[in-house]
């Protein structure tokens, strides 16, 4: 495929992405940080939130899964997954996790059992989404063209 | 012409660096996610960066704790912290930053992602510059540079702020903010009733200063160093993440 094929390809998806709510504009503000002197910016991010993520689901599944449910920690767990989450912009995993934490907050368990299977299901459908996006870029730059800037 | 002079000095200084020195900054959160993030906007803002992941090591750097590495003729210019962070929260560490000879001058700026109107208050009580909700932007940062190290406050510079910020917001839909609270908001966090204002008003020319943030409109209580930094309240970012880009 050519290049400015390649390029339509990758703003179509991207803008997808924006139109299903799955990134907001803090994704874009991240492209809007990369450049030739830092031109894996958003992958080194991206890269960051998806290892933090996986650990904070693990650290998740065992707090919940307590006989008795520490929900302070878990809260503490779901804000920090939030606050990673609304840094790149991943828009519905963090809005998952702001219900998240007013179930811990009214201490209901089988609500916050919901709400991470919700969370796992969220996170696992922005991080292939955003390995596709990384993909097409990658795509891209293979065939000669420079990655387009996203307009939002 | 003075008016000239003044103005090619103001874009001069955006290039270069500020007092012949890089602006350093000491960046704390303890999110290595956040860390990378802020480090990278005061980079592309030309800062010097130093981020550490706690207030504890915040203070250690700057020579205020037992087992420090501070050392003499450390320059920071700013330093910046989350609020919410184990150990020493933001407000501690500011504390404590207030609290010191040597750095009790130096403006510490909180950034959070709880828009807690006590929480801001109470920063700003304890001698915070200025309040960020996260996610922190580009626009953010930029704004904090300016005010804090543009040239000395003057009117065509402030208002060069002004005009950048209503090409910005002119060009926006109406915002409403219900995850604001209803209270009044306190002096730094000016509601976005105060930019609205401005671009409804019939010019901004070279005579317009900052203070036309006493415009009628203004439903806000006007603070008396109303600096350009206020048009564009913490809050407000809540809602532009969707609306803007820089």
């Amino acid at each position: 495929m050519e290049v400015g094929q390649l390029q339509r390809r990758f703003l179509e998806y991207t803008a997808s992405l924006f139109n299903q709510g799955l990134l907001d504009g803090q994704f874009a503000q991240l492209q809007q940080l990369q450049d030739e002197s830092n031109p894996d910016f958003v992958l080194e991010v991206v890269s960051l939130f998806f290892e933090d993520s996986e650990k904070l689901l693990n650290d998740l599944t065992i707090a919940v899964g307590q006989h008795i449910v520490d929900f302070k920690k878990v809260d503490a767990y779901v804000h920090q997954f939030k606050g990673s989450s609304s840094s790149i912009g991943a828009q519905r995993v963090r809005n998952v996790c702001i219900a998240f934490r007013s179930f811990c907050e009214e201490q209901n368990t089988e609500a916050c059992m919901s709400c991470l299977l919700q969370l796992k299901q969220e996170y696992s459908l922005v991080k292939d989404k955003l390995q596709n996006l990384f993909q097409l870029e990658q795509q891209i730059v293979e065939a000669g063209g420079a990655v387009p800037m996203l307009e939002y | 012409m003075a008016t000239s002079d003044v103005l090619s000095r103001h874009r001069w200084s955006e290039k270069a660096d500020n007092f012949g020195h890089d602006v350093h900054v000491l960046a704390v959160d303890d999110s290595l996610i956040d860390r990378k993030v802020i480090e990278r906007l005061l980079k592309i803002t030309s800062c010097k960066v130093t981020a550490v992941d706690s207030g504890i090591r915040a203070l250690q750097y700057l020579g205020l704790e037992k087992n420090s590495v501070g050392f003499d003729g450390l320059k920071i210019d700013m330093i910046i912290t989350d609020y919410c962070m184990p150990g020493m929260t933001g407000y501690e560490l500011l504390k404590k930053i207030k609290g010191s000879s040597t750095f009790r001058e130096v403006p510490v700026v909180i950034m959070s992602s709880e828009n807690v109107l006590a929480r801001i208050d109470r920063c700003l009580e304890e001698g915070a510059e200025d309040f960020i909700v996260k996610p922190v932007k580009l626009s953010d940062v930029k704004r904090l540079k300016d005010y804090m190290f543009g040239e000395d406050k003057i009117p065509n510079e402030k208002q060069e702020t002004n005009k950048r910020k209503l090409s910005e917001i002119s060009s926006e839909p109406e915002i409403s903010e219900p995850e604001f609270s209803a209270s009044p908001s306190p002096p730094s966090s000016v509601s976005d009733s105060s930019p609205k204002s401005l671009s409804s008003s019939p010019s901004l020319d070279s005579s317009t200063t900052i203070s036309s943030t006493e415009s009628p409109q203004s439903s806000t209580p006007s603070s008396p160093p109303c600096s350009p930094s206020l048009l564009t309240s913490p809050t407000r970012r809540l809602k532009m993440t969707n609306l803007e880009l820089d």
